[in-house]
């Protein structure tokens, strides 16, 4: 029973069934899913459909993170991968054939994959620190965008590239889908191969897993490259949402949400250890705490203060002084009830 | 207590510490010791790792609270709450990590704190002048304007000392201060340490080096297993009884069973000639065989370690060429050397060696599922098979292989290390100071291991800071100094004293 | 270690290269920085001919002194091996509450006091966090980002016009002499320089900032107030960051909430451009000024071509990333000696 509750994903847990659990209490509604075309609406569906972009890049960064790296460029390339789509689909003549979509979509992911291997290098091969290596391409990043779109928000009229974050699939969101796919292929790789492991142990000890024969240096690259990818993917969703390229708003703050998801997911920024369904659930934490905001008619602009409050209680929550008190006052109540019992 | 030594009662001691008693849960680290230390005497603790050293150490010095017992200062019993603390009562550490900052000036770090101040602001020259005066009571001249970490690690404990002694110190404790200084820099240690002591400062000299602690030191007083065994005068106590009373039984056969010699002309396994890697080796030529234990003998900084990871090619050489089974070989990086059998372990067990926050099982897969690449992972069933043959192999303890490796004995994660390599089956083992800050009796088991690895065909490379051991484990030794090869000859031609005389005496003039 | 003292008749070069390497090699980046600054300038003076005029000149430092503010602060907290990602958002923060203030009546000598506090204010919660509950530097000074941004976004969704005489004359005052002006604004972020290098050089504070980068742990057991010093390092970056909204309030004319949105990032790359370690312990406030003002030349030089201005970025970026590069290698040649 202990044990249980020693588990590091029992935290995160608790923290979203308890805000599910507010939600509900406060508005049944948020529960209820109607089914109207055979297709589900409700809190919950939407919930599911607008985590996927920070739900794909969340899961790169975890990996990034593991290797005691940060990836700040994600929201950038998000933008970069954006543009690059609907740029490709403005200028062709048939925007709505899924040849141009495929091409749209493969050049703007793969501009990604080569910032994130570029970021990779930096990091791996150069041996600068993460923050600053990927601080060159958050800042760069967004310049490249709006060189792309030429420094307008360029928007586009296409079914299908629109059915990937508004579609329904089998009576669920598209983009759902596009996140179930991600988790699964990010744990499958680390999970039933020796990436998780190699990656965890590079984390924790680059130069002992060198000397052991890992290859440190294609781990942590990798890990760059495909935190790159997925943002790339996000990018694309994000893009599809709104069906334009919008520079300067893709990904906004994104990295930061990401980052916030992995730490709420009881992964340490320390690097080592981690844990994809922690972060998964730390990225629908994330998700419902601001539909709970919008909900509670908060304008959306000062949401970021209810993310700074969720911040301070996950870190506080997570530090040992504050743990250390909290359970010599749980200490004290006990005995206190033992005495009590006893007499 | 065992047989304490008579001393003058009317002599008080500077530092007294009576029934000292820590815990770390239910584990007692330290019970009811006492310990004294009198004004002008160097004082050696002595003891096995675990007897409690650092802990009463970390206690004295206010790093650690005491449980139960009293310290007195003076015969007036005093609160030792930090460091800090211990500091204001004139109780000075110079820890084995170096804890100054090498991003600052030499003046600055031993001024820091207690700066000279004009105008509001820090002298600047004043404190130079300051810096400069310690450094040269040490018999030091160095730009105390200089950015500490431009200078050697020797120097940098020097100024460390100097920062200690530039306070009112009346006690001074000395943790391993001399594990990276050599030998000339041990004697201008020693003569700095004969000053304090003519000043009345006591220190605590700590050390694993038996040669240096009879040298230095008036007292001993050994721990064992948390609790004192005795105070003895150096004078009355040979070092066999001292290393009996660390160790709590008797030495019976501590020379480890030695593969015979190899028969002349057996295949070389690994070698190499003219092998170069600036600064620390410079054209060398060495051969390992098969089922032998080269012993490097040397001082710190005589290039040992770097051959050693140039053989392995964890670093890579400058110039010359590496030989395996007869055949000139590139070997880039620790992952193809793995790849052809030639393994290193490195000295640095806790950044270079351990997974800390990995299991034992994690740890002793981890080169072997590197080697078989990231698709092939080895099936968690296999994996704890492995693992436990090898924890019974080589008696790791705890026994489970799901313990947190870092959580365990620095002997036990030695071997950790050691079954890490073995289950790679390697052709060539070299190991890097394995026995370097792990008790008595675990180094004794890895030193047999050792022996037992070459009897069984392996060819072993040992690296030592104790001479005494490399003669006690390898059939050939390989004595350097300063990066040069000065001799290859077989260990039973060398005796300790002849060995010391070619690590540390140059030649004949040249 | 020689204990004879070798007679030193004349000094080689050789010898007092040596000797200023081992003194001052943490000075070196600061001069790569103005060597840069100056081949720009150059650049900028052979390619446009008008560049290195008292105007232009003049205008980096009008232009910039509330980035030179920031960097500062931010200097400051990078010593001590940390980061503050709030400082943007901090001064969109104090510059809007300001302009609501004066916009309702409040005296000017009240509404500065109150913005320098609210900075500071927000720098004391982001150090209480990274010292007394160990939470990293990175993410304590993210919540401080959100929470300015979204009280920023509290005390107004819009832009506040701001009409206070004594604000405005802080930047529409132009002291001229020979054609170079200079502000008032410009006189304070200045000052701001002055004291910061004065403080992080002669006084116990500012050299227990540089210790705390260089090992926190030694810095405590040198019986130096990490703590205190700790904290302090946040509380002046805030307040800088409180001082530069004073400013920015100042050069915009009014306050609006999304004001200096990736400014943390500007700021940082300018710090870092200036020669300062993000490993913490190294650099220096001269050194982010003269980083400060190659963001600044880059951001002239591309408003001369007519360029858009997303070339900023990029080129800052692509500046920053040499910086590290470089700085990445002479740290690993001095590791290797």
């Amino acid at each position: 029973m202990t044990k249980i509750f020693k588990h590091r994903l029992v935290l995160p847990i608790a923290a979203l069934v308890a805000l599910i659990l507010v939600n509900t209490i406060s508005r049944p509604s948020f529960v209820s899913i109607t089914v109207r075309d055979g297709q589900l609406y409700g809190s919950v569906i939407d919930i599911l459909r607008n985590s996927a972009p920070l739900m794909l890049v969340a899961l790169g960064m975890t990996i990034v993170i593991a290797t005691r790296g940060i990836d700040l460029s994600v929201g950038a390339l998000m933008a970069v991968s954006g543009a690059v789509a609907l740029t490709i689909i403005d200028g062709s003549g048939s925007p709505d054939s899924p040849a141009t979509l495929g091409i749209a979509i493969a050049a703007g992911v793969t501009v990604t994959l080569i910032f994130g291997a570029w970021n990779g290098f930096l990091v791996s091969v150069l041996g600068i620190q993460p923050i600053i290596a990927t601080l060159v391409l958050m800042l760069a990043g967004r310049g490249i965008a709006l060189l792309i779109t030429g420094g307008f928000i360029t928007t586009v009229t296409s079914t299908p590239y629109k059915f990937m974050s508004q579609g329904y699939l089998l009576g669920l969101p598209f983009a759902f889908y596009v996140s179930v796919v991600a988790i699964v292929l990010v744990a499958l790789i680390q999970r039933r191969t020796a990436l998780g492991v190699l990656t965890e142990s590079v984390g924790i000890n680059p130069e002992a897993s060198r000397l052991a024969g890992v290859r440190s240096r294609g781990i942590v690259w990798g890990a760059y490259a495909v935190s790159g990818l997925l943002a790339g993917f996000a990018g694309i969703l994000y893009s599809s949402n709104i069906m334009a390229a919008d520079a300067n708003a893709a990904g906004q703050y994104i990295e930061l949400d990401a980052i916030l998801a992995v730490v709420l997911g009881g992964t340490s920024l320390m690097g080592g250890k981690f844990s994809i369904a922690g972060t998964v659930i730390g990225v629908f934490t994330i998700q419902t705490l601001k539909s709970t905001i919008t909900f509670l008619g908060v304008p959306p602009a000062v949401s970021p203060l209810f993310m700074a409050m969720v911040v301070v209680i996950v870190v506080l929550v997570q530090s040992q002084r504050v743990r250390n008190g909290a359970s010599k006052l749980w200490a004290t109540v006990s005995s206190r009830k033992e005495a009590e019992v006893a007499r | 207590m065992g047989d304490p030594t008579t001393t003058p009662a009317l002599d008080v001691p500077v530092l007294q510490v009576s029934g000292a008693t820590v815990r770390f849960g239910r584990e007692t680290a330290l019970d009811s010791v006492d310990f004294r230390m009198f004004a002008g005497e160097v004082h050696s603790l002595m003891g096995e790792n675990g007897a409690g050293k650092s802990t009463l150490i970390k206690a004295l010095t206010g790093a650690l609270p005491l449980d139960a017992g009293e310290i007195r200062l003076d015969g007036q019993p005093v609160r030792i709450p930090s460091p800090l603390e211990a500091q204001r009562h004139g109780i000075r550490t110079v820890y084995q990590e170096i804890d100054l900052l090498p991003n600052l000036s030499v003046a600055e770090n031993i001024a820091l704190g207690r700066e000279p101040r004009r105008y509001g602001g820090i002298d600047w020259p004043a404190m130079r002048r300051l810096a400069s005066e310690v450094l040269a009571e040490l018999g030091l001249t160095i730009d105390p304007a200089s950015q500490l970490g431009t200078h050697s690690l020797a120097v940098q404990q020097l100024v460390a000392i100097a920062r200690a002694i530039s306070t009112d110190v009346r006690v001074l404790v000395l943790d391993e201060p001399t594990s990276s200084l050599d030998a000339d820099e041990v004697a201008e240690l020693f003569r700095v340490i004969r000053e304090l002591k003519d000043r009345g400062v006591a220190v605590l000299f700590i050390s694993h080096f038996l040669d240096q602690v009879y040298e230095i030191c008036d007292r001993i007083t050994v721990l064992r297993g948390g609790v004192l065994v005795g105070e003895y005068r150096t004078t009355e106590l040979l070092r066999i009884d001292l290393v009996q009373k660390m160790l709590g039984r008797e030495i019976t056969e501590q020379r480890v069973r030695r593969p015979s010699d190899p028969e002349p002309g057996t295949r070389v396994v690994l070698g190499a000639r003219q092998l170069r890697r600036w600064p620390r080796v410079h054209d060398a030529d060495i051969e390992v065989r098969e089922a032998e234990v080269v012993g490097l003998a040397g001082l710190l900084g005589s290039g040992r370690t770097e051959l050693a990871r140039t053989l392995a090619g964890v670093d890579q050489p400058d110039g010359g060429v590496i030989v395996l089974d007869g055949t000139p070989t590139t070997i880039a990086g620790p992952r193809r050397g793995i790849g052809l059998g030639v393994v290193y372990s490195s000295e640095n067990r806790r950044t270079e060696g351990i997974i800390a926050e990995l299991t034992v099982r994690e740890n002793i897969v981890l080169a072997l599922q590197a080697q078989r690449g990231i698709l092939r992972l080895m099936p968690r069933a296999r994996q704890t098979e492995l693992a436990a043959s090898w924890i019974e192999a080589l008696g790791i303890r705890p026994e489970s292989p799901e313990t947190i490796a870092g959580t365990l004995s620095g002997g036990n994660q030695q071997k950790v290390l050691l079954a890490r390599l073995l289950a790679l089956a390697p052709r060539a083992l070299l190991l890097d100071e394995p026995t370097r800050g792990i008790d008595v009796g675990a180094k004794v088991e890895v030193q047999n291991l050792v022996g037992e690895l070459a009897a069984n065909g392996m060819s072993v490379v040992f690296i030592s800071a104790e001479l005494e051991e490399v003669l006690r484990v390898s059939t050939r030794i390989v004595v350097l100094r300063d990066g040069l090869v000065v001799a290859t000859l077989p260990a039973d031609e060398l005796s300790s004293g002849s060995l010391l005389a070619m690590v540390t005496q140059p030649d004949d003039g040249d | 270690m020689s204990a004879a003292t070798s007679t030193r008749i004349p000094e080689g070069i050789g010898t007092r290269v040596r000797r200023f390497t081992s003194r001052r090699a943490s000075w070196i980046p600061v001069f790569a920085a103005l060597g840069i600054l100056l081949a720009l300038l150059l650049a900028g003076q052979a390619y446009f001919g008008n560049f290195l005029t008292p105007r232009v000149l003049s205008s980096l430092l009008l232009d910039n002194a509330y980035l030179l503010i920031l960097a500062v602060g931010m200097t400051f907290v990078i010593l001590t091996a940390g980061i503050d990602l709030s400082v943007g958002a901090v001064l969109a923060f104090t510059a809007i509450m300001g302009a609501r203030m004066l916009s309702e009546g409040v005296p000017v000598v009240v509404v500065i006091p109150v913005m320098l506090i609210g900075g500071a204010l927000i720098g004391l919660l982001i150090g209480v966090l990274i010292q007394f509950f160990d939470v990293q530097p990175f993410i304590a000074s993210l919540a401080g980002m959100f929470a300015a941004r979204g009280l920023a976004f509290l005390v107004s969704l819009s832009s506040i016009k701001v009409e206070d005489p004594a604000i405005l004359w802080l930047q529409t005052k132009l002291f001229n002499i020979d054609g170079w002006y200079l502000s008032p604004t410009g006189v304070i972020a200045l000052l701001v320089v002055a004291a910061g290098a004065l403080v992080l050089q002669f006084t116990r504070f500012g050299r227990t900032i540089y210790a705390i980068g260089g090992n926190e742990q030694s810095a405590r057991l040198m019986g130096l107030p990490v703590v205190r010093t700790k904290l302090l390092a946040y509380i002046i970056c805030g307040t800088c960051a409180g001082l530069a909204g004073v400013v920015f309030t100042a050069y915009q004319g009014a306050g609006y909430p999304l004001n200096g949105i990736g400014t943390e990032l500007d700021t940082i790359a300018a710090v870092v451009i200036g020669g300062t370690l993000l490993t913490g312990g190294s650099g220096f406030v001269l050194g982010s000024m003269i980083g400060v003002f190659v963001y600044g030349t880059i951001k002239t030089a591309i408003s001369f071509l007519g360029a858009e201005q997303s070339w900023t970025r990029i080129t800052i970026g692509a500046l920053l990333l040499v910086f590290v590069v470089v700085q990445r290698v002479i740290v690993s040649r001095s590791s290797r000696r």
